[in-house]
């Protein structure tokens, strides 16, 4: 019991704590198998959609800082993260000028224009995707599919679109599982979904990669594990009552869980520390809510996947859920407001 | 009763330009005081139907008229408006120009006319043209009136004209509906969504903000 007030160890005694950078080195560590994996799977057309967004996300953090007087804050990483995150939700034959765009807008709109890192309302690299989905919606579903042939010698025919042109149309393309059950009611097999042999976006193929880095993360205190454990659990279980419910209309839950970008953005998105709440209850509402939103869209809305938008309307209520589950001020009464 | 636009001095770029105070009334509108980008004011208009550089040219004139015929107006009915009901004669007037406008864009382009469509009725609720029929017209001479709905009627135009330029480039490709791009130019649709009218109106309060913290600060 003496060991709890007492620590006996040779020196150094005093312990450098963890600071932004640190953390944020290690998501890099995290997300970097997930990468590999897409660059594996994908070829070199995902490696320059995720050098485009990095190199666009670091250059306009960069520039903003010269601009405004202020010191580089590149050194920090979370620029980096930012574009590799964005990367990883785009298309792979996306062309490499739209991927620039949308690193641009990522930093400016989601994230300096608030005051910089700590200061932004929703996570950057959604912001960026979201603008992406918004303004050009046909190059952003039009899907690649995985593993093909010569991935490593040649890339897509609309990588390298002029800037400011309409990518050609590839002549191969493919479906994502869940466009293909929203559209033709095929269900692909959990198996084939967890290890990321399937059609998507770069980085969201392979669940248990992503699920790795998060349970790295997590293990290492760097990341908020009730977040993507509250969302993964609202959509299993949601999507597990509506499957009992109508086998054929509603898919499976682990359908649910392991398609599309729900993992990626549980794990890497959804736990951004800024526009995340603090408090236990806190994110475990949070989560219930992205989890909830998730399968309304899915199910019941227009698009074949919702997570980006799940995450960014939850952004968006996490500072009032923060109000109302405030703890009461020791000492004062029930009635009387803590501010 | 003495003007609060005339106390703020003359500071600022036409500060050099500005040694009579009729100069003043008409340029503040351009610049200093321009209604969209330093008043934010009219913004229904200004976001909804600035997706094309004609149409912002369009509602932009459109509004500038119905400003200087109510500015003329208000200011030479400013004795005989009872105080108690001026808001109401305002709208009286406004309205009435608002009208006359709508039946002129419809003789002269039915496109245009369709293309505007409710925005040029909602002119009579535009909160510029009520804001300076009460706080300018009202309170001074009818030469001063025409300067003020001058000056602020071009500022909003050109603040219009802003807006609907880029968002027709990036959302169209074109400027004034001559194409600007190759044929296979890659139209960016939120540009021309009402969302892009938010985006293009930030930025461009951002740039001009920021030039004047510059000027502020030189």
């Amino acid at each position: 019991m003496l060991n709890r007030t007492l620590n006996i160890s040779t020196s150094p005694h005093i312990v450098k704590g963890l600071g932004t950078d640190d953390i944020m080195q290690n998501v890099v560590w995290a997300l970097l198998p997930v990468a590999i994996f897409a660059v594996y799977s994908f070829g070199i057309s995902a490696l320059m959609v995720l050098v485009a967004t990095t190199a666009a996300c670091v250059l306009t953090e960069h520039f903003l800082c010269r601009f405004s007087k202020k010191e580089s804050t590149i050194s920090d990483w979370s620029a980096a993260i930012t574009g590799l995150l964005l990367g990883l939700t785009l298309p792979p034959n996306f062309p490499v000028w739209m991927a620039f765009v949308g690193g641009v807008i990522a930093i400016a709109l989601g994230k300096f224009i608030f005051g910089g890192l700590g200061y932004n309302v929703f996570n950057p690299a959604l912001v960026g995707r979201a603008v992406l989905q918004a303004a050009f919606p046909v190059a952003i579903t039009t899907w690649y599919p995985a593993f093909l042939e010569g991935r490593f010698s040649a890339v897509s025919s609309s990588t390298f679109t002029v800037p400011f042109m309409e990518p050609t149309v590839d002549a191969i393309t493919g479906a994502t599982p869940l466009s293909a059950f929203k559209f033709d009611q095929v269900i692909t097999p959990a198996s084939d979904l967890a290890l990321g042999l399937i059609t998507g976006s770069t980085g969201e193929t392979c669940a248990l990669l992503i699920l790795l880095g998060g349970i790295y993360l997590a293990a290492r205190k760097m990341m908020n594990w009730r977040i993507p454990v509250a969302i993964l659990a609202t959509v299993y279980v949601l999507s597990g009552i509506l499957h009992l419910i109508d086998t054929q209309a509603y898919p499976p839950p682990l359908f649910m869980l392991f398609s599309g970008g729900l993992m990626l953005g549980a794990v890497f998105m959804a736990t951004d520390m800024v526009a995340s709440p603090i408090t236990p209850l806190g994110v475990v509402i949070y989560g219930f809510i992205i989890g909830l939103l998730v399968v309304v869209i899915r199910i019941w809305g227009g698009l074949p996947e919702g997570v980006m938008y799940a995450i960014l309307l939850a952004n968006a209520i996490s500072p009032h859920i923060d109000n109302w589950i405030q703890p009461r001020v020791y000492g004062t009464s029930k009635t009387a407001k803590a501010s | 009763m003495s003007n609060p636009i005339q106390d703020k001095g003359n500071t600022g770029f036409w500060g050099s330009l500005k040694d009579s105070p009729s100069t003043d009334e008409f340029i503040k509108g351009l610049w200093r005081d321009n209604p969209v980008f330093v008043q934010v004011l009219g913004m229904c208009p200004t976001l909804a139907v600035s997706n094309t550089a004609i149409n912002a040219l369009a509602m932009g004139l459109a509004t500038a008229f119905v400003l200087l015929m109510s500015n003329i107006l208000v200011s030479s009915l400013r004795n005989f408006i009872p105080k108690q009901v001026r808001i109401a004669s305002y709208i009286l007037i406004i309205a009435t120009f608002v009208t006359m406008t709508d039946y002129i864009i419809q003789a002269i382009s039915i496109d245009l006319h369709k293309a505007l469509g409710a925005f040029i009725s909602l002119i009579v609720v535009n909160c510029l043209i009520l804001s300076r029929a009460e706080a300018f017209a009202s309170k001074n001479t009818i030469g001063k009136s025409v300067l003020d709905a001058l000056g602020m009627g071009i500022g909003f135009t050109f603040a219009l004209f802003c807006l609907g330029a880029v968002r027709e480039l990036l959302g169209n490709g074109s400027l004034f509906g001559v194409p600007f791009f190759p044929d296979n130019f890659q139209e960016w649709i939120v540009m021309i969504l009402p969302a892009g009218g938010f985006f293009t109106l930030a930025i461009w309060l951002i740039i001009f903000n920021a030039t004047k913290a510059k000027k502020a600060t030189t």
